[in-house]
């Protein structure tokens, strides 16, 4: 490691922050940008299953607070991606890559929608275990990130009310509406499970020594499950997991997910990967001709 | 083109860098800004700016040490003490 990188590596493990124009080695360029990317995927992508449900809601209000939900998420994309760009990938690129498959995007993503439940289960904790990771991030060493993730966390805090406020209608309804709830939580389980990724120490994980990400993938996990299975339980759900336990000392124990499976899950051979990329992909053909004409007037 | 975009919260507030939105022109990035940044209502007011319209300043050397200028290069406590105890002397 040359002089440069390792004062550069010192600044950032001491709490020092790094603004766009500032100097930074390749390897953390790289890493964040890569990082960034998939955030940014991930939230274009996680609108794909909630607009399934935009058509098929039960009410109006419903209807609407999921659209507005579905904005928020597709205006995270758009900030993220622009965090991407001053890193030098231009918006373009990220969008061809993601179509072709060469990018990533979280694993929640790959998994279909198939009832009203899915969608309290995906707003409730879905977007409870992404606030935990992107809380952590508000003390990212790159400051145009963090920065952005003030603004994001502070638009998501509604999704989980919002989320709640559907299971809560659903297990206070008929014994058909609380069916639809337990069945979609059994599905959802594993996929949220693995939420954090594999439980790499903090030490051995270079993002964590970037200070990229401060916070280790099992202490995530861990908040997850202190913060919400409590609160699934008490509403009397169960969760597919003989193993979920709390011990005295506050851990939980849980049974291993197979992490093989993550791996390929988040490389496009989840159950709805290929069809939402096909999506994807069908919509930015459709309206290549809105962005030829809006660039022609402009240029 | 990409626009900085600043907002303030409330009446009275300073305006505040907000983040920044690509555009292809001014319509579309005055839109956007409006999506982005108001559609709570956590913005009073907006400015646009085009970056490359930024000029950054940010190094700021004090080469000649001008303690004068501020707070710290003053320090009066060891002579006040000293004027107070003149002017018991000579009531």
């Amino acid at each position: 490691m040359d002089q440069r990188t390792e004062a550069f590596l010192a600044h950032v493990q001491d709490g020092g922050v790094v603004e766009a124009g500032d100097w930074m080695p390749d390897e953390y360029r790289a890493r964040l940008r890569k990082f960034v990317e998939m955030h940014a995927n991930s939230e274009l992508m996680g609108v794909l299953p909630e607009r399934d449900w935009i058509l098929r809601a039960p009410t109006l209000q419903r209807k609407l607070a999921l659209t507005a939900k579905i904005q928020d998420e597709v205006g995270h994309a758009q900030l993220l991606y622009r965090v991407v760009e001053d890193l030098g990938k231009p918006r373009e690129a990220c969008l061809d890559d993601l179509i072709a498959g060469r990018s990533k995007f979280h694993n929640v993503f790959h998994y279909p929608t198939r009832t009203w439940g899915d969608v309290g289960v995906i707003a409730w904790l879905v977007d409870a275990a992404a606030i935990i990771s992107q809380k952590a991030l508000l003390k990212c060493s790159y400051a145009p990130y963090a920065r952005i993730m003030r603004k994001i966390c502070w638009e998501e805090s509604f999704h989980i009310l919002h989320g709640r406020d559907v299971i809560l209608t659903l297990v206070t309804g008929t014994d058909a509406q609380r069916e639809l709830v337990q069945e979609a939580l059994d599905r959802w389980w594993e996929p949220l499970m693995m939420f954090h990724g594999n439980p790499i120490p903090a030490d051995e994980d270079p993002m964590v020594h970037w200070r990229i990400k401060s916070q280790a993938n099992e202490d995530a996990r861990q908040q997850f499950l202190e913060g919400y299975v409590p609160q699934v339980w008490e509403l009397g759900l169960t969760l597919p997991d003989p193993k979920l336990r709390r011990s005295d000392d506050g851990v939980w124990s849980y049974s291993e997910p197979d992490w093989e499976k993550l791996m390929a899950v988040v490389s496009g051979h989840g159950p709805a990967s290929a069809e939402r990329l096909a999506f994807r992909r069908l919509s930015r053909a459709e309206v290549d001709w809105v962005s030829r004409t809006v660039l022609a007037e402009a240029a | 083109m990409i626009y900085e975009v600043f907002r303030r919260e409330r009446q009275g507030a300073a305006m505040q860098h907000a983040g920044s939105i690509a555009a292809p022109d001014g319509r579309f990035a005055e839109i956007y800004a409006r999506e982005q940044y108001g559609r709570r209502g956590e913005s009073e007011a907006l400015w646009l700016v085009a970056r490359e319209a930024i000029e950054e300043l940010d190094e700021f050397v004090d080469e000649f040490d001008l303690k004068y200028r501020r707070v710290d290069g003053y320090s009066i406590k060891e002579r006040l003490k000293e004027a107070r105890a003149a002017a018991g002397k000579n009531p």
